[in-house]
C-alpha cells in the first residue's frame, strides 16, 4: 500500500480556505497560528503543548538519554509508512538504544512551499498515531516554510528524551571478544520498500517498511538481563554492515558473521539480487542488534522471539580478537570474505 | 529462491571443490572475463576455497572500468555545459574522469539520474520535452541490445530529445588483445555467460583455435563458477583446448537472434579506446549513420580528440593479468576506493576494489 494516507481511522481534515502550504504559513503570523491551532496542536494535545510557550519545562531525575535525527526521505509516503511515523520512530529508537524509555519529543517541520495541505495532514496523523503507539509526547516544536525548490516536500527533525533504565549498563567499550551479535528480525525491509517506489526504479513488491518503535523490547531486555546486555544498536542507514564496521573499528576487534543465518524475506532477497544490492547494507527502521556474552545469548534470543516482531531473532555473528577492525562473512557455501565498509552512496551495479 | 538456491547448493559446491582439488596438479592462471563473475567469486568467498595452485585473474569485463576518461568528461560536459538530463547506470557515477566524477558533477548541480533501464530514459525524455535527455550507454554485448532498443523505440515514437552517449565495448577483441601480449599469464578463460546469452558462442571458436587456449562459457552462481573453473582446469591438465559451455541453461550456441539483429541494425563496429588498455581494433559499438539523430556526440558536436591518458594507474597491467592488484605500488596507499587513481578501484566489479574490499589475506 503506498497511498498518501496512513492506515487506521482519522478525523477528517478541518475545513480550511487554502489547499497548499505557502510561505505565509511559516511567517509566524496569522496563517502560522491557523495551521498550528487547527491542525497540529489539537492532534498532539498534551499539557506542555497546550501551554504554547517558547519551550517545555520537564521534570527529569537521574540519567537521561537525549538524541536527535532529521528525516529527509523520498518518497514521503511509502509502503508501510510515511515520513511522519518514521520521524517519531527513528528518534524513539535512538533513545531506546541508549537503554531508555522515550518520553518527550520535539518536532520541527521544514515544509517546501506548495506541499498539499492534505499531505501535511496525513503526515501529521501518522505522527500522532506513532506517538500514541510509542507512548511519547511532542512537547515542543517549530514550523518553517521554505521557497519552492529549496526542499523536497517536507523535512522533519525530531529530538527525543527519556529516562535511562536503572539496570542499563550499555557502552560500546563493554563489547569483548566472544560476544554474540543478535539480530532482532529480517533485514532490509525499509530500504527495499522505499526503493520499490522510487522514481525510475518502481517494481511490484509486497514488502513494507519495518518502521516501528523498539523500546518495549529493549526495556524488557534491560529489565531481565541488566548489565548482561553490552550494547544495543539500530542498523538504520548503512544497514547492519555499517554498525558492525563501526564496532570493529572503534573497539579494535573483529566481527564474524554467517550468511546462512541471516534472516531475509525471500522477496527482499529477490529484489536485492535483481537490483545488485546487498541486504546487509540496506536501511532498516524496526530492527536492533544486541551485543551480549555468549552464555546469555540464547536466553536473549528467546526473549526477543516472544516480542511480536521478534519471531526471526537470531544470533548472526561473533566478536573476535582476530583481524581487528574487519568484518568477515562466512558465505552460504563456506567461503570467507571481508565485508567491505561502504565508501559513500550505495550504487546499483551495472550487471 | 527457485533457479538461484540450486546453484548455491552447499553439497554440490563441496563436490565440485573436491573434484577440483583432485584434478589440479600444476599451477594455472584462469581469467574470468566478466565483472559479474569477479563479483560472484568474491561475494561467495570462492577465492578462499580454491586450490592454492589456481590463480584467478580478474579480467577487463568490468564495463565501468574500461570506459575511457574522456567519455566521462564528455558526459560531465553535457550535464554542466549543455544542461542535459544525463541518465546512467549507478556504478558509473563514482568513476573518475580526468578531473571529476559524475557524482561530483551532480554535487555541482548536474541533473544526473540513476536508472536500471534505458527505456526509462526515453520516458523521461517524453516527460521533459524542453530538455535534452542523454543515456550514458555503457556496457558489453549484454546491455547493448536494450540500449539499441531504446533508440529504435525513441525513433518510432518520434522522440526528438533523446540521445545515447555510446561507450559500448565487445568481449572477443579484448580476449585477443590479452592473448597477443607476450607477458600475459593467462592459461584459460571463463567467458562471460550473459554476453554469450546475447551473442552465442561461435565467435569464440576462432580465438580458441588461434591462441590454443581453453574457453569455457560460464555463469555467475557458485556452482556455475566452480564448474566453469573445473572444466577449464580439466582441459589444461589434459593438454587440450576447446570451447565449452557450462552455462547451457541460459546460453544457446546461436545466441539471441533478434537481439543480435537489433545490434547490427543500430550499431556498427569501430576501434575503441579502453581505459588503461589502449585502443583495441574493432572493439567498440557506435551508432550507425541512420541513427545519427540519436547520437549525443553528433547532436552536441563532441570532439573525439582527447589527450592521451596520463595516470600512474597500472590498471591495464591488472586487467591483462600481468600483475595482481596488491602488486601495484599505489594499491591501498595512493589508491583506495575513496581516492581512486583508476577505475578498477571504484566499481564493485573492478579487480582492485574487489581485492581491496573483500580479500581476506590483507
Amino acid at each position: 500500500m503506498s497511498s498518501d494516507k496512513p492506515a487506521g481511522f482519522h478525523c477528517p481534515m478541518p475545513e480550511l480556505n487554502f489547499d497548499t502550504i505557502t510561505l505565509a504559513h511559516g511567517s509566524g503570523g496569522k496563517l502560522t497560528r491557523l495551521l498550528l491551532d487547527s491542525m497540529v496542536i489539537p492532534n498532539l494535545k498534551n499539557p506542555w503543548l497546550d501551554e504554547q510557550g517558547d519551550g517545555a519545562v520537564l521534570d527529569l531525575n537521574g540519567p537521561v538519554a537525549f538524541s536527535t535525527d532529521s528525516f529527509v526521505v523520498s518518497p514521503l509516503f511509502f509502503p508501510g509508512g510515511c515520513i511522519g511515523d518514521l520521524a517519531v520512530n527513528g528518534t524513539v529508537n535512538d533513545v531506546a538504544m541508549c537503554g531508555a524509555k522515550p518520553e518527550y519529543l520535539s518536532l520541527s517541520f521544514i515544509i517546501e512551499e506548495g506541499l498539499p495541505v492534505e499531505q501535511f495532514w496525513n503526515i501529521l496523523m501518522a505522527v500522532r498515531d506513532a506517538c500514541l503507539k510509542a507512548d511519547v509526547k511532542v512537547v515542543t516544536g517549530d514550523t518553517k516554510v521554505v521557497e519552492r525548490g529549496k526542499g523536497d516536500g517536507i523535512f522533519i527533525n525530531t529530538t527525543g528524551m527519556g529516562r535511562v533504565h536503572p539496570k542499563a549498563k550499555l557502552a560500546s567499550s563493554r563489547i569483548k571478544a566472544g560476544d554474540k551479535v543478535i539480530l532482532s528480525g529480517p533485514l532490509a525491509e525499509h530500504g527495499i520498500a522505499i526503493m520499490s517506489k522510487r522514481k525510475g526504479l518502481e517494481f511490484e513488491s509486497a514488502i513494507v517498511s519495518d518502521t516501528r518503535p523498539l523500546h518495549s523490547i529493549t526495556q524488557k531486555l534491560v529489565d531481565v538481563f541488566g548489565k548482561k546486555v553490552h550494547l544495543f544498536r539500530d542498523p538504520t542507514r548503512g544497514g547492519v554492515a555499517a554498525v558492525l564496521h563501526e564496532i570493529a573499528l572503534r573497539n579494535k576487534l573483529g566481527v564474524e558473521i554467517e550468511e546462512s543465518g541471516l534472516p531475509v524475506h525471500p522477496e527482499v532477497a529477490g529484489a536485492c539480487e535483481m537490483l545488485g544490492l546487498d541486504p546487509l547494507y540496506i536501511a532498516n527502521e524496526g530492527l536492533f542488534l544486541t551485543f551480549a556474552s555468549p552464555e546469555n545469548a540464547d536466553q536473549i534470543v528467546a526473549e526477543i522471539q516472544n516480542w511480536a516482531f521478534g519471531k526471526q531473532a537470531t544470533v548472526i555473528g561473533t566478536i573476535t580478537d582476530e583481524h581487528p577492525g574487519k568484518v568477515l562473512l562466512k558465505s552460504t557455501i563456506g567461503g570467507r570474505r571481508v565485508l567491505p565498509d561502504i565508501s559513500g552512496e550505495i550504487l546499483p551495479r551495472i550487471c | 529462491m527457485k533457479y538461484l538456491s540450486e546453484f548455491r547448493d552447499v553439497k554440490l559446491v563441496k563436490k565440485l571443490l573436491a573434484r577440483l582439488h583432485e584434478v589440479t596438479t600444476r599451477p594455472w592462471s584462469i581469467m574470468e572475463v566478466c565483472g559479474g563473475q569477479t563479483h560472484g567469486l568474491v561475494r561467495h568467498g570462492i577465492l578462499d576455497l580454491l586450490p592454492e595452485k589456481i590463480t584467478m585473474i580478474h579480467g577487463p569485463g568490468c564495463p565501468v572500468c574500461v570506459t575511457p576518461a574522456h567519455l566521462i568528461d564528455q558526459a560531465i560536459e553535457l550535464t554542466l555545459e549543455h544542461d542535459v538530463i544525463l541518465c546512467s547506470f549507478g556504478d558509473m557515477l563514482r568513476v573518475p574522469g580526468s578531473e571529476m566524477s559524475l557524482l561530483s558533477a551532480r554535487a555541482k548541480g548536474a541533473d544526473i539520474r540513476i536508472l536500471y533501464s534505458p527505456l526509462e530514459a526515453v520516458r523521461i525524455a517524453q516527460e521533459n520535452p524542453d530538455k535534452q535527455v542523454v543515456f550514458f550507454a555503457v556496457g558489453f554485448e549484454t546491455t547493448a541490445p536494450a540500449n539499441a532498443l531504446s533508440v529504435v523505440q525513441a525513433k518510432k515514437a518520434g522522440v526528438k530529445n533523446y540521445t545515447l552517449l555510446c561507450a559500448h565495448v565487445l568481449v572477443p577483441p579484448a580476449i585477443e588483445t590479452i592473448m597477443q601480449d607476450e607477458e600475459t599469464r593467462v592459461d584459460g578463460f571463463l567467458a562471460a555467460g550473459h554476453v554469450c546469452t546475447v551473442m552465442g558462442t561461435d565467435e569464440y571458436e576462432p580465438v580458441v583455435a588461434r591462441y590454443k587456449v581453453p574457453i569455457v562459457v560460464t555463469g555467475f552462481e557458485p556452482v556455475d563458477l566452480l564448474e566453469g573453473i573445473l572444466m577449464t582446469v580439466e582441459q589444461l591438465e589434459n593438454g587440450v583446448f576447446r570451447l565449452e559451455n557450462q552455462y547451457k541453461r541460459v546460453v544457446a550456441r546461436q545466441g539471441n537472434a533478434p537481439a543480435v539483429e537489433l545490434l547490427r541494425d543500430v550499431f556498427d563496429i569501430r576501434d575503441r579506446q579502453w581505459r588503461g588498455v589502449g585502443t583495441i581494433p574493432k572493439s567498440g559499438l557506435f551508432l550507425r549513420g541512420k541513427y545519427a539523430d540519436f547520437d549525443a556526440s553528433v547532436r552536441f558536436g563532441l570532439s573525439d580528440e582527447h589527450p592521451p591518458e596520463t595516470t600512474e594507474c597500472l590498471s591495464g597491467d591488472v586487467m591483462k593479468g600481468k600483475i595482481k592488484p596488491p602488486e601495484c605500488p599505489h594499491f591501498g596507499k595512493g589508491c583506495t576506493p575513496e581516492h581512486p587513481l583508476g577505475a578498477p578501484m571504484v566499481s564493485g566489479e573492478g579487480a582492485c576494489a574487489a581485492y581491496y574490499n573483500y580479500a581476506f589475506e590483507q
